[in-house]
């Protein structure tokens, strides 16, 4: 099952490798990785996604929370939650394709933001899913770039993971 | 206030931390630490002769003592030589606190001469690393270190210090704090008391109850709990390789070893048990055979202070994250109530029935009472470390290298305390027995302290010679000589018919009471049984001297029992060349 595992962790250096080196070194997969601090400088916010069996996230989460750097964790998946990944892609969009790109992107509510003769540079976020399904739909048009930040969560209603 | 220089910070810290040796070797990185131990410094500097014997030495001396045992290494090679020592005190949660020097912070990243990635390097094999980036920082990281190391589930913290922050031109206030609280770190202060509660009443519904102990209960100076729980309630004790020692070795309740070459009666025990009380063990391989073959009809319960020990490898049926002492405390005393409430727990007539059971399977198989070791001309390895039992009134320090002679001695020398059987289990590190005799020898100087290597391992770090001839360390070295890669020889016969791809040596072998000499050391090589005593004897009696005792034995010898492997289960072992369950 995909999971998303969120944490805080002391914004030290050294702090992240330790968390990705886990992955490898127990043999674990991470499919996406968004790190940023938080409005606490002394601290980053890490989201990762993984897929496994819940015997699996459980080992993964215990090994987790024994890394000294890593200050509070939770697993999103486990509890009602928000997520948001985001996606810049570059499409060319010339002739008829340029109008269909454009509906299509309306359709997702996204947005383009950055517009040139040939290429259409388009802005959307959302569910990790919902992404998947506009580069599905922009298969047949000419995708030049696609970038994404990887999964951003958050629980619903108040529980809220702090210090 | 007081003024320091890094270095002098260093220095200072290590006193004021009570540390007793620093093992280490100096490098440009670390030349300003070393001016600052040499002009002011109460801690000793043991002088080792490769950096790998400067950890396994503080290994020894942590795993003798129970404090941590400190390293101070020069950066690059220095540091790269030590990760073989940070790697084995990890496997098997040792506290240790590795100094590391560094080159000068704008140096870093720019392959300076002399630089490597020790913080990247030592990632996977610590319990946490420091990169100090300010040299007022010190005091502060230095405490943490000892503090990270020695608490929870120790294990080695690396701290890696540029060479520029420790100048001896640039001062800074220095106050070493007393005590430190990390928000990210805090290990688990009791157990819970709703699952020991579980726990104690499964215990004693118990009809054929095992206590399994490990490497965590000599750690967490659980012995002596974990003794009287035993007793009290006439329940069999094994331990794991890590934890011989934990439970008294010469005990009627102590089934023996477990696992691999553990003894037949601990595995069929285990095997057969219905209730296994885990508690600091971790259920390696090298104890459980094919993991869904294991113990099929044990409830398990699983003390440990690590919750990620716990369920990793055999599901806990009533998992309790916490200290040993205290939750063996709790743990007894939850025992007592319940058998206040009604006296008939356990159940005496299952009990005796499972102990008839135990001495059965004791008197067919058992390594003292009725198999014997194969009958030759030679001396065996087993006799050796009777005679080494008997010599020492089972009161020595045994530390060990890899090999046969480690499984050997693991079965053969019963230790009756905890932290005197000193060896690397985990990392099964081959010359880890020698600087480790060394550790254990400086910290208590009045105690035996014999290495049983071979003569493999042996000559891993037999460049340490030199630095107990420095030290006067006069530990003894018994070597099991079957001139062989024994184990590996072992290995080979049962699986690959005989084909001895590398593991002898081919008469190149020097010789070893020469060498002993040429370091100022005693040598003595015996080659007939009737010799063995005398001069086991005689090793024992020369109190000041190093002695090294060259056995030579039978080298067709293999350790037995063995589990067989692949698919096989607890019950499944090899107890001679041509006899299995
Ligand atoms: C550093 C290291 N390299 C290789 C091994 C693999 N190994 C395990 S036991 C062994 C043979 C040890 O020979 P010796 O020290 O003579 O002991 P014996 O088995 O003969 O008693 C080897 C090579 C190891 N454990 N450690
Ligand atoms: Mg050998």
């Amino acid at each position: 099952m995909r999971r998303i595992i969120s944490m805080l962790m002391e914004n030290e250096p050294g702090a992240l490798s330790r968390v990705v080196g886990l992955f490898s070194q127990r043999g674990y997969n991470i499919e996406t990785l968004n790190v940023a601090p938080t409005d606490d400088a002394t601290l980053s916010r890490l989201t990762l996604t993984t897929v496994g069996t819940d015997l699996h996230i459980e080992k993964l989460t215990k090994q987790l929370n024994k890394l000294v750097d890593v200050v509070k964790l939770v697993d999103l998946t486990e509890g009602a939650h928000i997520e948001r990944d985001m996606m810049l892609i570059k499409i060319r969009a010339t002739g008829a394709a340029r109008e269909e790109v454009k509906r299509v992107t309306d359709i997702f509510r996204g947005q383009i933001v950055d517009v040139s003769p040939n290429v259409y540079t388009i802005q959307l976020s959302g569910t990790s899913d919902k992404l998947d399904s506009f580069v599905a739909a922009m298969a047949e048009a000419d995708i030049l770039e696609v970038v994404r930040s990887g999964v951003a969560g958050i629980s619903r209603g108040e529980k809220v993971l702090s210090l | 206030m007081e003024l320091l220089s890094g270095g002098e910070m260093i220095a200072r810290a290590l006193e004021d931390e009570g540390v007793e040796y620093i093992f280490g070797y100096p490098g440009g990185a670390v030349l300003h630490i070393y001016d600052a131990l040499f002009k002011d410094c109460k801690v000793p500097h043991i002088l080792v002769r490769h950096e790998q014997a400067a950890t396994h030495a503080a290994d020894g001396y942590a795993r003798a003592t129970g404090k941590p045992g400190v390293v101070l290494v020069t950066s690059g090679p220095g540091a790269t030589n030590a990760i073989t020592g940070i790697a084995t005190a990890y496997m098997d949660s040792i506290p240790m606190v590795v100094l590391s020097g560094q080159v000068q912070s704008h140096l870093i990243g720019e392959d300076a001469f002399q630089e490597t990635d020790m913080i990247g390097i030592s990632r996977p094999i610590v319990k946490h690393s420091f990169m100090v980036k300010r040299t007022e920082d010190l005091p502060q990281m230095i405490k943490k270190a000892f503090y990270i190391a020695s608490t929870g589930r120790p294990g080695p913290v690396v701290i890696d210090i540029p060479k520029d922050l420790t100048r001896p031109d640039e001062k800074f206030e220095y106050n070493y704090p007393k005590s430190v609280k990390m928000r990210s770190y805090s290990p688990a202060q009791r157990g819970h008391t709703g699952q020991i509660k579980k726990a104690a009443k499964m215990l004693l519904g118990a009809k054929r109850p095992m206590i399994y102990a490990g490497g965590g209960v000599i750690q967490g100076d659980g012995s002596e709990l974990l003794t009287q729980l035993a007793r009290e309630l006439n329940y069999p004790v094994t331990n794991t390789l890590m934890g011989l020692g934990a439970y008294p070795g010469s005990d009627r309740q102590f089934l023996g070893m477990l696992g691999m070459h553990g003894l037949y009666e601990a595995n069929m025990a285990m095997h057969h048990s219905d209730c296994i009380l885990a508690v600091g063990a971790r259920f390696d391989d090298r104890v459980t055979n094919t993991v869904d073959k294991f113990c099929p009809g044990a409830k398990v319960i699983h003390i440990d202070i690590d919750p990620a020990t716990i369920s990793k490898i055999v599901m806990a049926d009533i998992p309790i994250v916490g200290p040993v002492q205290s939750v063996l405390t709790e743990l007894l005393g939850q025992i007592t109530l319940l058998r206040e409430k009604d006296s008939a727990l356990p159940d005496e007539s299952a009990l005796d029935r499972w102990w008839q059971q135990i001495e059965e399977w004791r008197s067919a198989h058992g390594l003292f009472t009725g198999r014997r070791y194969g009958q030759s001309d030679l001396i065996m390895p087993q006799q050796v470390i009777e005679s080494l039992y008997r010599v020492t009134d089972g009161d020595a320090y045994v530390t060990s290298d890899v090999g046969q002679h480690q499984m050997f001695a693991a079965q053969y020398y019963p230790f009756d305390e905890p932290r005197r059987w000193i060896n690397s289990g985990g990392l099964g590190t081959m010359g880890f027995g020698l600087p480790a005799a060394m550790g254990v020898k400086l910290a208590f100087p009045d105690m035996e302290v014999a290495c049983v290597t071979g003569e493999g391992s042996i000559q891993m770090n037999i460049q340490e010679l030199s630095t107990c001839k420095q030290y006067k360390t006069a530990v003894k070295i018994i070597n099991l000589r079957n001139n062989y890669l024994g184990m590996v020889k072992q290995w080979q016969d049962m699986q690959y018919e005989g084909r001895y791809a590398m593991s002898t040596y081919e008469d190149s072998l020097p010789d070893f009471v020469k060498l002993m000499e040429a370091y100022g050391h005693v040598g003595i090589q015996v080659d007939k049984l009737d010799d063995l005593e005398g001069a086991m004897k005689e090793a024992f009696a020369l109190k000041d001297k190093l002695v090294f005792l060259d056995v030579i034995i039978d080298p067709m010898e293999h350790v037995y029992p063995m589990h067989i492997a692949p698919n096989g289960s607890m019950k499944d072992m090899w107890l001679s060349k041509n006899e299995r369950t």
